[in-house]
């Protein structure tokens, strides 16, 4: 660079700080919310949001929400230029937290733009969207339990993509789903084991030993389904897990049908998130955990095995990941198809950076990427004028903002992909 | 009475190099044991194998008199032995009582860690040893001192009597060191021993009960302080007579090379590092910075060598703005960069020290025409270079990453020193080195300024920074506290101005009675 020129880095040290910028990205929102959906409002159109669900067990019924469209669309955007002046003029702790909830904010002003003059059921689309999360959540905290100890683990597609396979063929042979998951469970803990000696033992680079992995479930998994299943139909007609509902709490209008009326993957999901917060923040296990993720030597001078507690951990992520694989065939129609993953275990660790590498953020993140996923399903039927390919680009986008570093830079565990070589 | 600790013929070999040649050591209780050597003579090596890091290939361990096997950390711990590292081991992101606790965690339920009780045995020991620390305060927020207490209690909390303590004053400021002192013979005045891990003979004199001097991996000798000189313990360290003071004439100042102006600069991760500094070098003075690691000298260092941008202020060399001039830039003012971390910003370790020789020239005539890369000079220059300055290496296209941390500082001297140069910067120039290498690179500094170049020189050494420079800047969380002519500083007034102590308020400190 000549002397004395000005370039953005410049720019951006003299003039703006980290917490300014985020507050112009706040008010951005709210500009994007008024000038994309406003104008295309007609005064007085209602938009009727339907809270109450046909299927399954059925909640009380409660009166639909409609609300006139101009005027939330309005509020929505008042709200996000107010959190926009409020990071400008005082910060906020949680900037990143916040980012979630605006993301929210412009989804609802986007759905409440698609619904003017039309209804739409948001119940319907709420409990889809838990269901859409769940592959997503169990592939970020099969990330966090590698990831705390120093150990990435980008395979997650892939076990996620074998585990189906196995889980669907062991059940329609044994005709129970239980032995399904059981099976999805043995390949991923398989497969995790397999990771942790490439990493560990043998020191393989961390992203190539992923990738050998997820490679190499993609072309088994497709040369056997279309070479043998294709053949043996009965092998691909697994029972399923059906919904079981939670007496009285799968009542509650809204909330029973999203997370008391589900199948046992997903209450599995929601148990997995709660266990791995406590045992990550308040066990023994947890803190040596994340011990040798931060600072393997120091963890190794206090006498703790680094290598077994990365083994340990490891596996364990890996047998998180075939659960959610399991969630592909069993916890839905009981069919394998090629590649029916598509990229829910990559999605699952943008997840977990997004939620900070803890299981609560990153099953925060992943029903954001659920919610987008579930809404752009649903356009369809509102006959939406945009293609829904672009509202499914949105929290990528936003991801790629999180993880560049503009808007707050999220911390992996300082150890990170790094071997451990004791000396 | 037998010796808490009992070393006997403690043989250590790695490829090519004898670590510990039968080494003998005993350490009794509460006796502060310390072990004198140069970097690379074993000290660490013999300090990792007693806390089971290590293994030895020949000799026994004895604690309290029986004879012991030390495979892991976890065996030392249970023997009462703790350590306290050089490189700290803490994890910067979790609390006091976090690190202190981890690996023997207190736990109620089964699993689930009890916080509020091990804070609470933490604040006992705070109290029993005067180590004054907040449980809950993120290790990442403590200043390196109040680390260091951390460390200590994590072994107290561990119930250890055998403290390893492996250099703990490098990072430390004078008053730092004495407080450490204070901490360490309460210590031992409540049963625990020590073995103190150190290359400076005046903390030996000031708190050793005895020592033990290595050199090469052998035990030359063990003595007591106040039956020995420094000079004696300087000379069984070394080898040789060595003399602890650098010659020097007085300086003749000329006219302002380096000039530098309300300079900000950020570290790496956007918190300011260096705040408003002004700063004036002029030719034929050595001016040093001193500075516990971290208050910004290290960026100052890069903003200046175009190695980093500033954020404001303005650098000027020979009068010329180079603010924001690349490391090329700066180099073709004439000047040169003897950087931090010599293998990491000085050199390509892979590259055979010819090449390396020619790292800031290689694009020029006669090295380089047109396009084309000329060897005849390159192997001219190389053949001259390892003459002249006495580069220990095989032949020129030995990679630099085979030749000793003495001989690698050689080459970049050699680099740097062997073009017409006006301003030299030379940041941390003798880290590391053996004494022998030491001297060798403070005569070339003083011959630099004797040219009648400008020398920055940046080190954490107190004692190097009064031995060369003259005229010392302090530098302390990003500012210039003062600059003092090398003649008038005391180590006392040097050590204030390091923690932060303002001039007005050291002078009136001074005529307080001492605390």
């Amino acid at each position: 660079m000549a002397p004395g020129t000005l370039d953005w880095a410049t720019i951006r040290h003299r003039y703006l700080r980290r917490e300014q910028v985020l507050g112009i990205v706040y008010l951005l929102f709210a500009i994007a919310i008024w000038t994309l959906f406003l104008p295309h409002v007609e005064a007085g159109a209602k938009a009727k949001f339907g809270l109450n669900v046909v299927t399954g067990v059925k909640p009380i019924p409660v009166p639909d929400l409609v609300v006139p469209a101009r005027e939330t669309i309005l509020l929505l955007g008042f709200i996000a230029a107010f959190m926009g002046g409020w990071q400008l003029s005082r910060g906020f702790k949680e900037p990143q937290a916040l980012l979630a909830v605006l993301l929210v904010i412009f989804l609802l002003a986007f759905l409440v733009w698609a619904t003017a003059g039309k209804s739409f059921n948001l119940t319907g689309m709420l409990a889809s969207t838990v269901l859409r999360a769940t592959p997503i959540a169990f592939g970020a905290l099969s990330g966090v339990w590698c990831e705390r100890t120093a150990v990435i683990n980008i395979a997650i597609e892939g076990m996620m993509l074998s585990s189906a396979f196995t889980s669907v063929v062991i059940a329609s042979a044994t005709g129970s789903p239980y032995w399904g998951l059981l099976a999805a469970i043995v390949t991923g803990a398989v497969l995790g084991l397999v990771l942790a000696v490439l990493a560990i033992r043998f020191r393989v680079d961390q992203i190539i030993a992923g990738t050998a992995i997820n490679i190499f479930a993609i072309g088994l998994t497709s040369f056997l389904s279309h070479s043998w299943l294709s053949v043996r139909q009965d092998l691909n007609a697994a029972p399923n897990f059906k919904p079981i509902p939670i007496p009285l709490l799968a009542k509650i209008p809204v909330l029973g049908p999203m997370f008391f009326d589900v199948n046992l993957i997903v209450y599995i999901m929601f148990a997995l998130v709660i266990i791995t917060h406590i045992i990550l923040f308040h066990t023994r296990w947890g803190l040596r955990m994340r011990a040798v993720g931060e600072h393997p030597k120091a963890a190794d001078t206090l006498g703790i095995n680094v290598y077994l507690t990365r083994y340990i951990s490891v596996t364990i992520g890996g047998i998180i990941a075939g659960i959610g694989g399991a969630y592909f065939t069993l916890g839905s129609v009981g069919r394998f198809d090629e590649v029916m993953t598509a990229g829910k275990g990559f999605i699952g660790l943008a997840a977990m950076i997004f939620g900070k590498w803890t299981p609560i953020g990153g099953f925060i993140a992943s029903f954001i990427f659920g919610l987008a996923d579930a809404l752009q399903v649903k356009m369809a039927i509102l006959r939406v004028p945009i293609p829904s390919e672009f509202l499914l680009m949105a929290p990528y986008l936003v991801t790629i903002i999180v993880l560049s570093g503009v808007v707050g830079r999220a911390v992996p565990p300082a150890a990170d992909g790094q071997p451990y070589v004791k000396e | 009475m037998t010796p808490v600790l009992e070393l006997r013929n403690i043989t250590k070999r790695f490829p090519g190099v004898l670590a510990n040649d039968h080494i003998n050591l005993t350490l009794e209780e509460g006796e502060i044991h310390a072990l004198l050597g140069e970097n690379g003579a074993g000290k660490t090596t013999l300090m990792n194998i007693l806390y089971g890091l290590y293994k030895a290939d020949e000799g026994e361990i004895l604690v309290r008199g029986k004879p012991v096997e030390i495979r892991s950390p976890s065996d030392a711990i249970a023997l009462g032995i703790g350590m306290v590292h050089q490189h700290f081991m803490l994890v910067p992101v979790m609390t006091v009582t976090e690190n202190i606790m981890l690996g023997a965690e207190v736990t109620k339920f089964g699993p689930f860690l009890d916080r509020a009780a091990a804070a609470q045995r933490i604040r006992e020991l705070s109290r029993t040893y005067g180590l004054e620390v907040d449980p809950e305060a993120y290790i990442k927020d403590l200043p390196v001192g109040v680390q260091q207490r951390v460390e200590i209690l994590k072994l107290l909390y561990r119930k250890a009597d055998i403290l390893i303590l492996d250099e703990p004053t490098a990072v430390l400021t004078p008053q730092e060191v004495e407080e450490l002192f204070e901490v360490i013979r309460s210590l031992v005045a409540k049963g625990n021993s020590v073995i103190f891990i150190t290359h400076k003979l005046k903390e030996v004199m000031a708190i050793a009960d005895r020592v033990t001097v290595l050199r090469r991996g052998r035990v030359v000798g063990t003595t007591r302080p106040e039956e020995t000189t420094e000079e004696e313990l300087a000379a069984m360290m070394v080898g040789r007579e060595v003399s602890l003071v650098v010659e020097k004439k007085p300086a003749r100042p000329g006219d302002v090379v380096l000039s530098v102006r309300d300079l900000h600069v950020r570290d790496e991760r956007g918190e300011p590092a260096v705040r408003g500094v002004d700063l004036d070098v002029r030719a034929g003075e050595i001016v040093g910075i001193a500075g516990v690691q971290g208050n910004g000298q290290t960026e100052l260092v890069e903003a200046i060598t175009g190695l980093r941008e500033p954020e404001k202020g303005t650098i000027h060399i020979k009068g010329v703005d180079v603010t924001w001039a690349s490391s090329r830039q700066f180099f073709e003012q004439g000047a040169a960069h003897v950087p931090e971390d010599r293998q990491r910003d000085g050199l390509v370790l892979s590259y055979p020290v010819r090449d390396n020789l020619i790292l800031n020239m290689y694009y020029k005539p006669p090295f380089a025409i047109g396009f084309r890369i000329q060897e005849k000079p390159i192997e001219e220059n190389a053949r001259r270079l390892v003459q002249e300055f006495d580069i220990r290496t095989p032949d020129i296209y030995t990679p630099v990453a085979n030749l000793s941390g003495g001989n690698q500082q050689k080459v970049i001297v050699a680099r740097e020193f062997s073009r017409p140069i006006d301003l030299l910067v030379a940041s941390q120039p003798t880290r590391g080195l053996d004494v022998g290498s030491i001297e060798y690179i403070h005569k070339r500094l003083v011959a630099k300024r004797d040219e009648g170049c400008a020398v920055l020189l940046v080190s954490s050494e107190l004692d190097e920074i009064m031995a060369l420079s003259d005229r010392i800047a302090v530098m302390y969380e990003g500012e210039i506290m003062a600059v003092i002519p090398a003649e008038e500083a005391t180590r006392e007034q040097l050590g204030l101005l390091m923690a932060g102590v303002r001039p007005e308020e050291t002078s009136e400190k001074a005529q307080a009675p001492a605390a």
